[in-house]
């Protein structure tokens, strides 16, 4: 089994400053006059954690529990205080879908601007331009300005650019709940398309059923730390009757 | 147990190749070229997506990028050439400034907005940090390529003669792009934490504005802080490096083009470095 994401010994520690200073003026103030406590939180405590390729991970735990920080370490926009990352091949995050699109751009023009965003070049958007229009089943709305869409057209436009791409580490952070059910079906089609390849998947939710079903493995973090990893039956067992 | 467990990890491990390792990075100001570098074809979509959307929905389109300090050139003068009547062809000289400052000032807020715009992005996936503010410059730069038609057209209005000299206007454009840069970069850095940074800055930078000679002569300024406001302001010589080609017709000399590159690079040097290394800390702030 290929490791494709290491976590050593991961920390994640936010210093807030007490009260919450939201303007320079008042920072510069309170720093004159010596005034600034600040409160040290820690997101993630000492996780370590090892993913391999294919694999699809489940992380459960409450409200605060760290979930996000995780996925933001992942995914690689967070370092960590303390510990190492290692990562193998392309993370693909889904954006929240929409994020980073303009509305006076058309849907053509949108692509290659969220193509670029996602890391990929203007010849990877070139290659893949009508694979992403034929999957979003835009038609004849693709060269009209974006803000002429519904929010369903937006979103299956936001989704078919960010994973045209098969990526080595798939993020989902909660399960998609967008469009009809038909483009659903589309969207559950190429997830596990892309799984049975080799992609390793990090679903996020509350939802524990979903993570009975849907993961091999799952990781259950609480106050920073993970509380039990294992076969997701179990651990979601466990999860459970802690609530 | 725990041993046995780690020792059969880590032969699982080694053969692999990590594609990224957050204890082997580089110094933060290289990896974030590097990065840069990579995502060149953003950078470009982020430019054309401002100049696009700006214009789409207006009739005259790019026309207003020259309108815009024509109209103002145009108020100018109007008022000032009465009082700076000995200025010749001041209509240029104003114009030759105004458009430098200009595009200083713009990109320079707009490397702050868009920090602070791409900063919600920057929290969900991975992008240069660095990608919104080098955008924001170049769109700067095209604005301003696009603004020198109507300043060779008042050129030849008012009788300045365009002489061989013009061809050293790209110097102090890209001297221009390097300090703007940096100095985006740094205020991006603080307009990050702080929304007031962007505030504070526009009452600035429109008292700099007019510390700096644009709309008047540097010799009016009386003599005894004359040498204290010129020669600590930035924008002096830099303005003067892009003026000179245009307005008096003649290269820069040797001593202010030394001056002005030496800004330029030292300032552009320390806004990339300062910037890449608070970069980590952005994702902290939220």
């Amino acid at each position: 089994m290929k490791p494709v994401i290491v976590l050593d010994n991961i920390t994640v520690q936010y210093r807030a400053p007490e009260e919450v200073i939201g303007t320079f003026k008042e920072y510069a103030i309170q720093l004159l006059r010596r005034n600034v406590r600040f409160r040290e939180f820690r997101a993630l405590d000492n996780v370590s954690l090892e993913v391999a390729e294919g694999e699809i991970l489940g992380i459960i735990g409450r409200n605060g529990a760290g979930k996000s920080t995780l996925l933001k370490v992942i995914s690689r926009v967070l370092v960590p205080t303390a510990g190492r990352v290692r990562l193998r091949g392309r993370i693909s995050p889904l954006l929240e879908l929409g994020a980073g699109f303009h509305p006076e751009l058309t849907g053509r023009e949108n692509i290659y601007l969220n193509g670029t965003l996602l890391g990929h070049s203007r010849r990877d958007v070139d290659a893949r331009l009508s694979e992403i229009m034929e999957f979003a089943e835009l038609d004849a709305f693709i060269d009209s300005p974006l803000r002429t869409y519904s929010s369903g057209m937006v979103a299956r436009l936001g989704f078919s650019v960010s994973t045209t791409w098969q990526p080595e580490i798939l993020i989902l952070d909660e399960i998609l709940s967008v469009g009809d059910e038909a483009f659903r079906l589309k969207c559950q089609q190429r997830m596990e398309k892309y799984r049975n390849q080799g992609t390793t998947t990090l679903l996020v939710t509350h939802d524990s059923n979903t993570v009975e079903k849907l993961c091999t493995r799952a990781a259950w973090l609480d106050h920073g730390q993970i509380k039990a990893i294992g076969p997701s039956s179990e651990v979601v067992n466990m999860y459970r009757q802690s609530q | 147990m725990r041993t046995s467990l780690q020792a059969e990890q880590i032969q699982t491990i080694e053969p692999v190749e990590f594609t990224y390792d957050s204890q082997k990075r580089k110094s933060p100001a290289l990896e974030e070229l590097q990065d840069i570098i990579q995502y060149r074809d953003l950078i470009f979509q982020l430019v054309r997506r401002d100049i696009v959307a700006r214009y789409k929905r207006s009739v005259l389109g790019i026309v207003w990028t020259m309108l815009q300090p024509l109209g103002m050139m145009i108020v100018l003068t109007a008022v000032f050439s009465q009082l700076f009547g000995r200025v010749e062809g001041y209509a240029a000289y104003l114009l030759s400034g105004l458009l430098a400052w200009t595009f200083f000032a713009q990109t320079t807020t707009a490397a702050i907005e868009q920090s602070v715009w791409g900063g919600a992005l920057m929290r969900r996936i991975y992008i240069p940090h660095t990608a919104f503010s080098v955008a924001s410059v170049g769109t700067g730069v095209v604005n301003l390529l696009i603004s020198l038609i109507p300043l060779f057209a008042i050129l030849l209005i008012v009788g300045r003669p365009i002489t061989w000299a013009v061809l050293f206007i790209p110097i102090p454009i890209i001297l221009l792009t390097a300090f703007a840069l940096g100095v985006g970069l740094i205020l991006s850095t603080l307009g990050v934490r702080f929304p007031d940074v962007l505030e504070m800055y526009r009452i600035l930078i429109q008292a700099w504005m007019y510390l700096t000679p644009i709309m008047y002569p540097s010799d009016i300024l009386p003599d005894a802080y004359r040498s204290l406001l010129l020669y600590f302001n930035p924008m002096y010589y830099l303005i003067l490096m892009f003026r000179v080609p245009i307005y008096d017709g003649v290269l820069p000399s040797l001593p202010l083009s030394l001056i002005g590159t030496g800004i330029a690079l030292v300032t552009l040097v320390i806004g990339w470095i300062y910037f890449s290394h608070q970069a980590d800390k952005f994702a902290y702030a939220a």
